[in-house]
């Protein structure tokens, strides 16, 4: 790794925040800013702080799209080749399949909302975390 | 006529929209100075506005006439259809708005190049943004004929020819002078007016049934020819084994292809950070399922108190539902106001489309690929906007010749051309590091190449009654929408070019760079 020079201020705080204690080895290689204050992206893939923001991002997204692809798919496939069954009369003459695609806007509400929430909780800390690491803003 | 209501009265209403609007785009655009104004409104709305905005693309006459036309005529399968478009947000909610948001600046261009060789990929995303919008933007002046024919009760072919003209010339008038941030102004307006417009609506529709739904629908199957067989699937899809996996195709484009527009993916920038994004597509949602089930209620309103079989004897078939539903419960007044709201609709919608087009040139084709990044950004502005001049001529002249055509069915072919070019791109090139620039062309040129080529041998271009050219016959491929095979094939081809070439170590560091900022906005202001 080769020396870097620390820009001021903001960097030091995240240098200092990793360190914890007095350490007189190689104190110099942990900045995550260029002398320029661009942030040394390489160097921040490999942090846990992204790593573990990254996982909490794909476990939620890509399960929801398949869990919301599915459900669509599921309420299309019925309409076109199951026409007995979503004909079914439930309430007064709305039928079962009309009952499935209401069901599809609330699930898309539901799916919506629990990501805005997630997000808030899950994943915004968790870049706010990170960006105080490497000492940018994000 | 009836059934038209006044036109003088509804061309007035529209006038003032069109005054008060223009009004408000000269007024919140006296500094469109910038590329960042023009392009991106400057990225100063709110989450909350650009949702608005996002939701108004979508209230398009296809979908707002369209929709409701196609509930009040065939019940189920029209309601079907309108399903996919509520659903359709969460592809963007999850996968793409936010990592959209902090790689790219004004186009769609800007994203997928970001770590690929600059010009090729550039040109490649430009090229799938003009065939898209061109695609979206005919179809929605092709509606605007059958919509001046009635509202306006003007039946000449020339008649309606001059008024698409007049339609062009002051969506084009928008976008020179409003730009992005005018453009959205427009939409907000747009969209906030039609959906007070089908709430009340359906408020009134509902308080007259006694709040039951099962109550309209009772009286609807009453007044369809099919009698309760509407309530069930496949009076407009039909049962035979071809027509059935044809819908579904569709509905996949559909699910697929909305949030892979390139004038939606371009309002992600309108917005100044990721969570705004965010914010704007849970706001999108909303209001999208507010006016899709007031769809619901006003089509099955429609069938039950004007009647199918009156609806199809309208000039304009299907899409007069709303308009004469509109006149069946609120009189001549009304029957203005929903059609001066149609008319603006699809102003909004051509002018945004406009301006991803003018964007796309200008900025991936004439300042990256011809001037390789060394222009003036007052100069990259000048050649948008003259670029939105040409747009704005080839949209109208298009919209005359298409005048007449089945406009749902062209909406439905532009999202598959969205779905198939854009989509498996984007998604590869924020989740999957490995992907390099041979991957990125054979996804978008893949996509986009076999999706017009299936359309160009489908029944829509021969071979059938219906057909573009209906005297000839040279379709092999069965299906209508080519989304089902067009969409899986990108993936396909996006993943085997990028495993069947080389790294590109190269660019590695950009890759690095794009990971990050994807996913945790950092580096993106600095």
């Amino acid at each position: 790794m080769t020396k870097a020079i620390r820009s001021p201020g903001e960097a030091q705080q995240g240098y200092r925040e990793i360190r914890g204690f007095a350490s007189f080895d190689d104190p110099e290689t942990l900045s995550y800013v260029d002398s320029d204050g661009n942030p040394k992206f390489e160097l921040i893939r490999q942090t846990d702080e992204f790593r573990t923001l990254r996982r909490r991002l794909t476990t939620f997204v890509f399960p929801m799209t398949a869990l919301f692809l599915a459900s669509y798919l599921t309420f299309v496939l019925l309409s076109a080749y199951a026409k007995e069954l979503v004909s079914t009369k439930v309430i007064g003459v709305i039928n079962l399949g009309i009952l499935l695609g209401l069901g599809q806007f609330v699930t898309s509400i539901i799916i919506t909302l629990g990501y805005a929430r997630y997000a808030k909780r899950r994943l915004d800390p968790q870049r706010t975390l990170l960006a105080e690491k490497i000492g940018v803003e994000e | 006529m009836p059934t038209t209501g006044n036109p003088v009265l509804n061309l007035s209403v529209f006038a003032v929209f069109v005054l008060i609007t223009l009004y408000v785009v000269y007024r919140v655009s006296s500094r469109n100075v910038t590329a960042s104004d023009y392009y991106a409104a400057g990225s100063s709305f709110t989450g909350a506005q650009n949702g608005v905005a996002l939701s108004g693309d979508f209230l398009s006459a296809a979908s707002f006439l369209g929709i409701s036309g196609g509930i009040a005529a065939h019940g189920y399968d029209g309601f079907l259809y309108s399903v996919g478009w509520v659903v359709a947000w969460l592809v963007g909610l999850l996968l793409i708005a936010e990592g959209l948001r902090n790689t790219g600046r004004f186009t769609v261009g800007d994203v997928l190049a970001f770590r690929m060789k600059q010009r090729p990929v550039r040109a490649a995303a430009a090229n799938a943004t003009l065939v898209i919008s061109f695609f979206y933007m005919i179809a929605q002046m092709a509606g605007a004929g059958g919509l001046i024919a009635l509202l306006l009760n003007v039946t000449s072919k020339w008649g309606q020819a001059v008024l698409i003209a007049l339609v062009g010339m002051v969506m084009v008038l928008y976008v020179l002078v409003g730009g992005m941030k005018g453009t959205t102004w427009v939409q907000i307006i747009k969209a906030v007016l039609l959906l007070l417009c089908v709430t009340l609506m359906s408020i009134f529709l509902l308080g007259k049934f006694g709040f039951s739904l099962s109550a309209i629908m009772q009286q609807a199957t009453e007044m369809n020819t099919l009698g309760e067989a509407v309530l069930d699937p496949g009076a407009k899809y039909g049962f035979s084994a071809m027509s059935k996996l044809d819908f579904v195709s569709l509905a996949l484009s559909l699910v697929l292809g909305i949030a892979s527009l390139p004038h939606v993916l371009m309002r992600f920038y309108t917005v100044p950070n990721a969570a705004e994004a965010r914010r704007s597509v849970v706001w999108a949602t909303w209001t999208m399922v507010i006016f899709y089930l007031c769809t619901l209620v006003i089509g099955f309103g429609a069938m039950a108190l004007v009647g199918s079989d009156k609806i199809a004897a309208a000039p304009g078939g299907e899409n007069s539902a709303a308009p004469l539903l509109a006149f069946e419960i609120g009189g001549a007044v009304l029957l203005g106001i929903v059609s001066a709201v149609a008319f603006a609709t699809i102003l909004a919608v051509v002018a945004g489309l406009t301006l991803a087009a003018s964007a796309s040139f200008a900025h991936d084709v004439y300042a990256n690929v011809i001037k390789r990044g060394d222009v003036e950004p007052r100069r990259e502005i000048r050649v948008a906007r003259l670029t939105a001049v040409v747009v704005g001529i080839l949209s109208i002249v298009g919209g005359i010749a298409a005048n007449g055509q089945n406009v749902a069915f062209l909406v439905s072919l532009a999202l598959a051309l969205a779905a198939s070019a854009n989509l498996s791109t984007i998604l590869y090139t924020i989740f999957w590091r490995r992907f390099n620039t041979t991957g990125t062309l054979w996804s978008i040129y893949g996509g986009l190449g076999s999706c017009l080529v299936l359309i160009i041998f489908s029944p829509v271009m021969s071979g059938a009654k219906t057909s573009i050219f209906p005297d000839v016959d040279f379709a092999w491929f069965p299906l209508g929408n080519p989304g089902l095979v067009s969409i899986p094939f990108s993936f396909l081809c996006g993943f085997l070019a990028t495993i069947f070439s080389k790294r590109e170590p190269e660019l590695d560091a950009k890759a690095a760079e794009m990971e990050v900022r994807a996913i945790s906005g950092i580096g993106v202001r600095t």
